[in-house]
């Protein structure tokens, strides 16, 4: 993919050249932050080799955790490969039904990084496209969902998701409950949160709305969604870059909350938050192992997505360069 | 003023009276409350009677009106799974979580204020680079990630602390308290640290943010020429004039925290309001749910509702010009 961009003043040496798109992310702003700050790289870092592993669990795990044949018992409780008592396959030990952490835990960042992926992209699809009608339009239509959206932050965010889980599993009937707790848990911590991004991109399109290119694409007959998706909403995109940002380890975090109360992922496709659920109940047995590696595993992923966050908060705002 | 506080208070009784429509809308459609209610050996006319005396088949906005006048009195009808009055089954867990919110509060503010106040004020230092990364930790580890872990460490490895319950407490009226008994106060330290851990971070966040800006301030300046002791002009001068947003946010900040606090109720078994509603949840008991629901947003709104109106009565500024108080929070 190649976007010319039109010769500006500063290459005046070099007439015309043609920039990839590799090329202008080498010369941006923003690449330069990022490559003299090691904690964004380390960040990064972290977060690839999580995702990519966990994208590659079906090859890099040992066991397929969901295939219950492949469990053997006489497996069970089998302690980390550096303790005694470790057994080859199981680097970091099996849980009581003979299940190997390790691919548990790969099999469980999958479900974890989707679910928190989907959420963020469900909610910005909803945030952006109400903000944008909320500022663009004004009027009641703005009234109606802003209302709406003040009283959704009029309750607290965990209590808002707990109920959408629990009222849809409650409603739904017992074969469809497992199949659907993944779009469950993806709408219910998508509903909380749009309202941020809806309020950002209302503030900002009540402002482009009164420009004069807004202005002048009205009057040449612009359709009023193509004004408000290629002309104002650019205009808006580095806040919500920064706030997509930081919700994406948010709703990875929430997601973890809900399964691990119980209203998340069932056992049987087990994200982070069910396995330290599951684990939870040995605390007092001495399998520490169940429940201290998935919890590692959950910290480390919010933990490199928050650094990211904050460095390209810093990095964008004008008022730090 | 007075205009501002009407149209606040509206706002405010507007924002409650829509939870309570999610509430009964919750309380009235998911489930069926007579079949909830009576037993397998019940006839059909049973059921008809039951249904006429719980005002079933009157019309939707009159049982709405009803479902608010009734949970104004507190009165959220009876639980499912106990048969018990809801609001009695609140008011007796309602202590246990006040206590753990109140000393996690606590908590935030005497870790959290000289954690800001060092990484403002000594900012290359090594101590405020390690309480940067703390801070960066602390938000990213779960609460019930750091319950689990203060369990493994303090009460299965270590064996100083109790793991789960409240320890012995003490009844004073209709309140029982863990604070006045050792065991109690024992038990409360684990859920109490866990729940904090987030908090801190937030209250240190914020007083560095400020500190660094009142740190350039003329009257800053002027106090270190006249040669008042550094301590003096940061411990005294400087942060007092942090302290006002910090009072803010953990007065907003409790409601949070008393949602929030369910998930540490889970982990250590903690008899209050949340660990009541998961259990709710989990047997699909509604109207525990509802009264829940209700009565944490109504805190979690009065507290809002408090702080802008003392804001407003504080800063004239804020009072006509809502509009843009609301883009900035935006």
């Amino acid at each position: 993919m190649e976007h010319p961009i039109p010769p500006t003043d500063t290459s005046a040496a070099v007439p015309f050249v043609r920039h990839t798109w590799v090329q202008r992310l080498k010369d941006s702003d923003l690449w330069h932050s990022f490559c003299t700050h090691p904690s964004a790289i380390f960040a990064a870092a972290l977060l690839i080799l999580v995702a990519v592993t966990a994208a590659l669990a079906p090859v890099l795990s040992p066991q397929n955790p969901y295939d219950l044949a492949a469990l053997e018992l006489w497996n069970s409780e089998i302690p980390p490969l550096w303790h005694d008592g470790g057994q080859a396959p199981f680097v970091l030990g099996t849980d009581t039904q003979g299940r190997d952490i390790l691919s548990a835990l790969l099999y469980g960042s999958r479900i974890s990084l989707i679910i928190g992926f989907a959420s963020v992209l469900v909610a910005l699809a909803i945030g952006l496209s109400l903000g944008l009608m909320a500022g663009y339009f004004g009027g009641w239509i703005d009234n109606v969902i802003m209302r709406v959206g003040d009283v959704l932050l009029s309750m607290p965010f965990i209590l808002i998701a707990i109920l959408i889980t629990a009222i849809a599993t409650a409603s739904l009937p017992t074969g469809l409950k497992d199949v659907l707790a993944a779009p469950i848990l993806i709408f219910a911590i998508a509903v909380p949160s749009w309202v941020q991004y809806a309020r950002t991109v209302r503030a900002s399109a009540m402002v482009e709305a009164k420009k004069e290119y807004v202005q002048a694409a009205k009057l040449i007959r612009v359709k009023p969604w193509r004004i408000m998706v290629q002309h104002i909403l650019p205009n808006c995109l580095t806040p919500i870059m920064v706030a997509a940002t930081l919700n994406f380890g948010l709703a990875i975090l929430s997601e973890a909350t809900l399964s691990f109360l119980g209203v998340g992922m069932p056992p049987d496709q087990p994200s982070l938050g069910t396995l330290i659920r599951i684990g939870n109940q040995y605390l007092f047995s001495g399998l520490w192992w169940i429940v201290v590696f998935p919890s590692i595993q959950l910290c480390l992923i919010v933990l490199s997505v928050n650094m990211i966050g904050d460095w390209l908060r810093d990095a964008l705002n004008p008022k730090l360069r | 003023m007075i205009a501002f506080l009407l149209k606040r208070t509206a706002n405010a009784a507007f924002v409650m009276l829509a939870v309570a429509l999610l509430a009964f809308v919750i309380f009235r459609f998911f489930g069926d409350p007579v079949e909830m209610m009576v037993n397998e050996q019940a006839t059909q006319a049973d059921r008809m009677e039951l249904r006429e005396r719980l005002g079933l088949n009157d019309s939707f906005v009159t049982q709405y009106t009803r479902f608010v006048s009734n949970a104004a009195q507190g009165n959220f009808g009876i639980s499912y799974r106990n048969q018990q009055d809801v609001m009695v089954l609140i008011k007796e867990r309602f202590p246990a979580t006040f206590e753990l919110v109140l000393v996690a509060t606590v908590i935030s503010l005497v870790v959290g204020i000289p954690a800001g106040v060092i990484t403002a004020v000594y900012r290359e230092s090594r101590l405020a680079n390690m309480l940067q990364l703390g801070s960066i930790v602390g938000v990213s580890l779960p609460s019930f990630v750091v319950g689990i872990l203060l369990i493994l460490a303090f009460s299965v490895s270590l064996g100083w602390l109790p793991a789960f319950g409240r320890g012995e407490t003490m009844d004073i009226g209709w309140w029982s308290t863990g604070l006045l008994t050792p065991s109690g106060r024992a038990a409360l330290v684990l859920p109490a640290i866990s729940l904090s851990t987030f908090q801190v971070t937030l209250v240190m966040r914020l007083v560095r943010a400020e500190m660094l800006e009142t740190l350039r301030a003329d009257y800053v300046k002027f106090a270190r020429a006249r040669g008042v002791p550094a301590r003096r002009v940061h411990w005294r001068h400087a942060l007092r004039n942090c302290l006002m947003p910090v009072i803010t946010l953990t007065g907003m900040q409790i409601g949070n925290l008393i949602a929030f606090a369910l998930v540490t109720e889970t982990v250590f078994q903690w008899p209050g309001m949340g660990m009541l509603f998961i259990q709710a949840v989990t047997f699909v008991d509604i109207p525990v749910m509802a009264a829940y629901l209700m009565i944490v947003s109504f805190i979690f709104v009065a507290l809002n509702t408090c702080v802008d109106i003392t804001y407003a009565w504080v800063d004239p500024r804020l009072r006509d010009d809502t509009a843009r108080a609301g883009g900035r929070n935006g």
